[in-house]
């Protein structure tokens, strides 16, 4: 039973390290601050849960686990409301001149 | 090589970059930041010899943590003020530098004080 | 080499290659983002130094509190930023020897060590009965070296004053910093109605759990601090006019009651700043309620800087 433990913990919490993986690379090759952010959100959120998903096992108590999954919810708040400023800021200072809501266009 | 060691080491290190960057940097707001980074630096070689310090089935000696603890706070509230400084220099000059003989913006206000 | 300490030398390198980016970064905004992920880092580095306390002091005070602190200045000064001529090279040559000097001493301080280290922690263990409080560092922070908590809150309400005494002259008196104004409905309204109420819960959780576990009121007022200029910055409440009683009475209501229970403990106890065995918990626990009062709101106002508006 632990061991299965152990096994659920190494698999999320590696799954997690490259969800953040994922989006550090996003962070760096991706050419402005739009699609940056989507790669950063997209992956510190799913990243993380399956970070705090492979700690829950060996948070020793409920309320541990508790704390752990209020940590992901807040950083989920966070970073949708900091990703949402950021678009705004970067849309305004850059000029909407190739982005729409609708998309690049040509 | 314990943890106290490589983090003493680090210390170290960063205690002389702050002061590098202390000198060097002509910016008064990065001459803030680097004072800053030798501050942390000073408060890590501290929080080393508390580190070092363990006994009594306590992780670390706790008067050296109580003074880093101590320290932060009062290097915030002087960088609160530093930085208080800067933006009024900034306000009365329009030029965010130390330097003596640099041109101020037209239209700034010298003799509001 | 055991895998902690391969992780150990991992984060050292991390934190330093952070610190070399704040010091010979071009741009100083970029310089500022690097100092916050170093602060934010260095905190984790305290955790492996057992001193959570710190860490929390270390994550919250210097990395976000210091971070809207100086990402403020660089953004305000940022249209300033006069490109002055660095230094002559004789001088960077000078200052990078001396600096290499300073580091080769202090790294050599630290081989040199004691082994045995002289310490503190069986004292502290040996008299933690006398306040019943399970934190040792709370113990040291408020009853043996309560003497230097006293003074840091005096040294607090100082360079508020000095920031004060920066306003014009005609502002004397009036409310700090611009009046921000965001879309009522918009998000950053939205995450300052919606975090404040979790974000206090949070700061009276640690203040109140630092009695037993890592915590204390530093670290739960600067959380209390940093809600209040959330609502701020959102618009959402306006700074108080620093001529307002109530907030000067909030300001000094930390000090004055940690220097009235220390002269209590003068004229009916041992010393200054001796308390009476039964009631020592119930003290601390009081002085530290109101010193988180006045840290939140005396971090606050250092931060909104000098009056910028009248009172009217």
């Amino acid at each position: 039973m632990k061991f299965m433990l152990d096994i659920v913990t190494v698999t999320a919490i590696s799954a997690g390290a490259f969800f953040f993986l994922a989006g550090t690379v996003g962070l760096l090759r991706f050419p402005d601050t739009l699609t940056r952010l989507h790669a950063l959100t997209k992956a510190d959120n799913l990243g993380l849960g399956l970070v705090v998903l492979g700690l829950l096992p060996h948070a020793g108590s409920l309320r541990g686990g508790f704390k752990l999954v209020c940590v992901w919810l807040l950083a989920l708040l966070a970073g949708a409301t900091v990703s949402q400023l950021i678009a705004r800021a970067a849309l305004a200072s850059e000029g909407s001149g190739s982005f729409t809501v609708d998309g690049p266009q040509p | 090589m314990s943890a106290a060691t490589i983090f003493g080491l680090c210390a170290a290190v960063i205690v002389g970059l702050g002061l590098y960057g202390l000198i060097v940097n002509p910016q008064p707001l990065r001459k803030i930041v680097a004072f800053n980074l030798l501050g942390s630096g000073v408060f890590l070689l501290f929080g080393v010899v508390a580190r070092k310090g363990a006994a009594a089935g306590f992780g670390g000696d706790p008067v050296p943590q109580a003074m880093v603890i101590t320290g932060v706070v009062v290097a915030f509230s002087a960088t609160a003020l530093a930085v208080g400084l800067l933006l009024r220099l900034f306000a009365a000059g329009g030029l965010a530098t130390l330097e003596p003989d640099a041109p101020t913006r037209a239209g700034t206000e010298h003799a509001d004080s | 080499m055991t895998i902690a300490s391969a992780l150990e030398m991992a984060l050292a390198a991390v934190v330093l290659g952070m610190a070399i980016w704040t010091v010979v970064a071009r741009d100083s905004f970029a310089a500022v983002v690097g100092f916050v992920a170093y602060g934010l880092l260095l905190a984790l580095v305290w955790v492996r130094l057992d001193a959570v306390d710190v860490a929390l002091v270390e994550a919250a005070i210097s990395g976000g509190l210091g971070g809207v602190l100086l990402l403020g200045a660089a953004a305000r000064t940022a249209a300033a930023e006069s490109r002055p001529p660095a230094e002559h090279p004789a001088v960077r040559a000078a200052a990078a020897l001396l600096a290499a000097a300073v580091a080769a001493a202090l790294a050599a301080t630290v081989f040199l060590l004691p082994d045995p280290a002289p310490t503190l922690a069986p004292a502290a263990a040996a008299n933690a009965a006398s306040t019943g409080l399970g934190n040792p560092v709370t113990n040291v922070l408020m009853a043996f070296r309560a003497m230097d908590t006293l003074l840091e809150k005096v040294v607090l309400l100082l360079a508020l004053v000095g920031l004060w005494s920066l306003a014009r002259d005609r502002f004397w008196g009036g409310h700090p910093g611009p009046r921000h104004r965001a879309d009522p409905h918009g998000t950053l309204a939205f995450l300052a109605r919606l975090l404040p109420p979790i974000g206090v819960v949070v700061g009276v959780y640690v203040l109140w759990a630092g009695a037993n576990h890592p915590g204390g009121a530093f670290q739960g007022g600067t959380i209390l601090a940093a809600m209040w200029l959330l609502a701020l910055m959102a618009g959402l409440t306006d700074t108080p006019a620093i001529s307002s009683r109530r907030l000067r009475l909030v300001l000094v209501a930390g000090p004055s009651v940690f220097l009235a229970v220390g002269l209590g403990g003068l004229c009916f106890g041992a010393a200054f700043l001796a308390y009476p065995a039964a009631y020592a918990k119930p003290l601390i626990v009081g002085i530290e309620i109101a010193m988180t009062l006045t840290i939140a709101a005396t971090l606050g106002l250092l931060l909104v800087g000098a009056p910028e508006r009248s009172a009217e």
